[in-house]
């Protein structure tokens, strides 16, 4: 969505012209073209983590924020740990977080103003739109300071708090983000464990979770065992009513996304972009490979979505099981220049040529889309696949690489350069608070159809 | 959003699939007192799954109950202590429970949605056995409201003019109503935190401040606690109309990115007036992201935002054809496309059950938004309507949508109110009706026997 608040003038109606690049109508004066942010809402958002050590409050926030970021909008983390840790350099015992240590309690109050400085910094200076305070937040008067900060700065706040009392759950978060933290590089699992447990404990004491009737004003979600229960208090905007939903999707279930590009197509063969064509025989033995390999990992209900093109199709059935067909995982259309070489294109829209090499990520193809455009058409498949399991995703190459770009937390620079060869499978596996990724080269020969960035412009 | 699971021709086993969201079919039971709006959220549920290719019925136990007792008397029926009535309302359950499992197992539903108040523990427990037995999903739907505004309004917006108290006067059918919502009061067993805590539910509060979701176990429940989380009953308005006319239009060519005409200009000034008289606070004004809707935005004089998703839709190889260049060259697709125009989809194109997919976001920023103008494109315009009238995907692609005019549409009791405004400004008519003969084997003639005049 664009919108051109900045220029509403006499003399109207204005003139209008075609952008080159994003092949977007604007208004223009003077032949200056007015530049215009995606924005979803009025002014910016902090969310607000709440909860006791090991709720999965950071996780959250990365995940949010990397999910944000490639909707696009701009949104960036302050986990107060961190500046804890800058502080402190050194960390000795969970004593530091003692309620009656006076010490601690000046620093850690120091470090979360330091945090709230860079926020007002990120969001009124830098042009970030929303923020996410990750700390535990788990007093009432902590959660005023921050209001007022909000309201003083005119920021929107959205609470989201993580309520767990599963032993196991907290005993596996501890193992999977706790132990190889900074904080416990000298210790053995058994002592960090012993000491985080003791760190909790400080805080229980002290804890006002959310209330329905103390805090009914605000705006928040609880997140209650781990995603099976959640209680939603006045969603007030269309980013908040989008932090919900994902909230709601995601989980922490163990599983594997496999994402791999069709077998080698004829078109590919002859550098051709875009089109419907058929694969190739090298194409098919990727796919009979691709089956072995599926076998061989012996994935339990695996999922397997292909676009509607007819080259995933036919990968898809030399699998012989069950797939569904979505139409947003299309490649990215080429509008006027589909199924021409680059060669082609260069002799007959030299200008789009270098536009799109300009900036490849928001170049838009006449008739045609952008990566820009893909995204937004991906996120529902984004969304599903985060309520799903074991999924393989049968694709193309600019699509392969807006979702790798998703699971990887790549930029809108990098995204578009995202090396996602033939006949590769990369294997994606959450891990703490990012995703592993291991890549299988299926040993079927393939043409290349990487273009990297051009030096010269 | 349809995951388009179907493929459209040469099929082998194991292709043809219906669009699927879920394995099982899901039962919507919603709980709650009279008044609360279950009504509501049912109609508007099943409207909305229905638009975006989900199979769905309401089945609403009061109907039962007036078809069986067929006078309504008073709220005595509804005592709890009056063993006839409960005999007969224990009676309508059962034969709308009946309906539902034939919907869903025979007639290829993929949702039903069970309206009634379902108020005790016992009822729901009835309803959860007869689910288990069919293979049948629950997903409990409850709304708590104590607001006696709202109480009131829902009375006077529905109940008032409701097939019960026809023979009233307002003051008695309040009267008669209010001492009907005491009956359930007493046995209310409101869905528990603990006690229910390993069914599926959103409790809605206080019509949408607060929502408690519970088990959500599927796509389709995903999208159900979605689009309830973004509906609300704030009186608003929302606008539809298409671009001024275009210099496309006028030459009886489809789509393309064309600019106005003279008159489409004219349109667009009307348009601005009409805005203006029509004195709407906080208006939003969204177009698509080509030329025509972006300059009728612009005469308007006010901020204004683009969509690509209001674009529309893609008629790929047959992109600024007329209709008789795409008799002449494509007269297979042509006929295809008269025979099932909601599904065709252009060659390197789209087809309407693609523009709906396409659009889902729009309906969901809607309905969370309050006024609003949205200056789209023809078939944009049929999907759009379709959601908010209610109207199949057989109707859809026929309804008329004629330049120049402005569609007002406002929500009231449980549909939406339409008027149609023409600015009076001439345009070409580009609407196409169906020709009587969709035979791929007919004339040229009997194929453009319906196409509207133009240069």
């Amino acid at each position: 969505m664009i919108d051109n608040q900045e220029f509403m003038v006499e003399g109207y109606p204005r003139e209008l012209t075609q952008n080159p690049l994003r092949k977007i109508w604007m208004p223009c004066k003077n032949g200056h073209i007015a530049h215009r942010r995606v924005c979803m809402t009025n002014c910016p958002t902090l969310i607000v983590t709440v909860g006791l050590p090991a709720r999965g409050k950071t996780y959250i926030s990365k995940k949010l924020t990397r999910y944000l970021n490639w909707i696009g909008v701009p949104t960036k983390e302050f986990n107060v740990g961190q500046y804890r840790r800058e502080c402190l350099k050194i960390y000795k015992s969970f004593e530091f977080f003692r309620p009656d240590n006076e010490e601690g309690l000046k620093i850690r109050r120091q470090c979360a103003l330091s945090a709230l400085n860079d926020v007002r910094q990120y969001l009124s200076v830098e042009g970030g739109q929303v923020a996410v305070f990750d700390a535990t937040n788990t007093t009432r008067d902590r959660r005023r300071t921050i209001i007022m900060f909000a309201e003083q700065n005119g920021y929107r706040v959205f609470f989201v708090e993580s309520v767990c009392e599963d032993p196991e759950v907290i005993a596996q978060n501890i193992v999977q983000v706790k132990l190889g933290n900074p904080d416990y590089i000298d210790c053995n699992s058994d002592e960090a464990i012993k000491d985080f447990m003791k760190r909790i404990k400080c805080y229980e004491s002290s804890y006002q979770p959310l209330d329905e009737v103390l805090d009914r004003d605000l705006s928040y979600i609880k997140i209650m065992d781990v995603g099976r229960r959640y209680l939603v208090n006045r969603v007030v905007d269309h980013v908040q009513s989008r932090i919900v939903y994902y909230l709601m999707n995601i989980h922490i279930t163990p599983r594997s996304i496999y994402l791999c590009r069709h077998g080698e197509s004829d078109l590919n063969i002859k550098g051709r972009i875009g089109g419907d064509s058929g694969l190739s025989d090298r194409g098919k033995e990727f796919a009979k490979r691709l089956r072995n390999f599926l076998q061989e990992q012996n994935i339990k209900n695996l999922k397997v979505w292909t676009s509607q093109m007819k080259r995933t199709i036919q990968t898809a059935e030399i699998l012989g099981v069950s797939y569904e067909q979505w139409k947003s995982l299309n490649e990215i259309d080429a509008g006027v220049c589909e199924e021409m070489m680059y060669e082609e294109i260069q002799e007959r829209y030299p200008l789009e040529f270098a536009l799109r090499d300009q900036d490849k990520y928001r170049y838009r193809y006449p008739k045609g889309e952008s990566y820009e455009d893909l995204v937004q058409r991906l996120e529902p498949v984004i969304m599903e696949l985060e309520r799903q399991e074991n999924v393989l995703v049968i694709c193309h190459q600019a699509v392969l690489r807006c979702l790798l770009a998703y699971f990887l937390d790549k930029t809108a620079d990098e995204l578009p350069y995202l090396k996602c060869p033939l006949h590769t499978v990369l294997k994606l596996t959450p891990v703490a608070y990012g995703c592993e990724v291991e890549s299988f080269c299926l040993s079927v020969d393939a043409v290349n159809t990487q273009r990297d960035r051009p030096e010269r412009l």
